[in-house]
């Protein structure tokens, strides 16, 4: 019975301990800038991910920019103008991306249509 | 009647997609950003033998341009681009500057004893920051920058003859 009991307790305890880990992780700036920023030398790895030497300096920058007071736009933009929009895993919305963007809508929207269609000519027949 | 469009329709589908992945075997793959036109901010770097910041635009003298080149004693294509780098350093009205990237001093000294120093000055970047500014990805990448700080070429790998012979172009 008390063996259990403490095997119920640890349990409860590592958990809680992990899990907090991964909350304060997840709340760090660094981490969440460089989830959203591709590591170009590697292959489809985020620069959170990679331990490459490109994406070590680039989160040395993110947490020098940061204390620097500099705000995560800025330094989106910053990177942005050094490596392009590549560097960036969502694209903003300009009139470059914007077929990236409306189409998965259009395309979401038509297919709804013609299911709607399909359902109404089929119940129609019945 | 239908098995045989839907035949056509296979064949033609397999047809492309061979086309497009036998295309792309021959394209380059390095990725090199369009815009590649920009300016660089006058950012200061320790020099590696004083440890004073330096002014990018200081380093200029009377030169039109100068030439970044970013090497580590690590980095073994460096070691292969170095005759290169030094063929460089005997073009008129341009400054050579490297940027000793993530290194040990006393690794690097010990590659410049080696393979001899062909640099005008060599700036220091321990923690890899400095080269972001340059927009460069590794080592070793040369910079041509103009007096106006800004890049004319890049070059992301080892530098080759034909790659000299381009800069030395840029001169006129």
């Amino acid at each position: 019975m008390i063996i259990k009991t403490l095997k119920l307790f640890l349990f409860i305890f590592f958990f809680n301990l992990l899990s907090l880990n991964y909350i304060f992780a997840e709340n760090s700036s660094v981490d969440t800038i460089s989830k959203n920023l591709r590591c170009l030398i590697c292959q489809g790895q985020s620069v959170y991910d990679s331990q490459s030497e490109f994406a070590l300096s680039i989160k040395t920058l993110i947490s020098d920019k940061l204390e620097s007071g500099k705000s995560e736009k800025d330094i989106y933009a910053f990177l942005k103008s050094k490596y392009g929009d590549w560097i960036v895993y969502e694209p903003e919305l300009n009139r470059y991306t914007l077929l990236l963007w409306i189409f998965p809508i259009f395309l979401f929207l038509f297919g709804g249509l013609l299911i709607a269609r399909k359902v109404f000519i089929n119940r129609k027949e019945k | 009647m239908k098995i045989r469009i839907s035949f056509i329709f296979i064949i033609l589908v397999v047809f492309f997609i061979v086309t497009v992945f036998y295309k792309s075997l021959f394209e380059n793959k390095n990725y090199v950003p369009k815009n590649i036109n920009y300016k660089i901010e006058n950012i200061s770097i320790k020099d590696f033998y004083t440890g004073n910041n330096k002014k990018l635009k200081s380093l200029f003298g009377e030169k039109k341009l100068i030439a970044i080149n970013i090497w580590a004693s690590w980095c073994l294509p460096c070691r292969k681009e170095h005759q290169h780098v030094k063929n460089l350093s005997t073009i008129d009205n341009l400054k050579l500057i490297g940027l000793n990237y993530k290194d040990k001093k006393n690794n690097a000294q010990e590659f410049l004893e080696e393979l001899g120093n062909p640099f005008d000055t060599i700036l220091i970047d321990t923690d890899g920051t400095k080269a972001i500014f340059f927009g460069a990805y590794g080592v070793p990448e040369t910079i041509i920058l103009d007096r106006e700080l800004k890049i004319i070429k890049k070059y992301i790998g080892p530098l080759s003859a034909e790659s000299v012979k381009e800069i030395k172009t840029f001169n006129q």
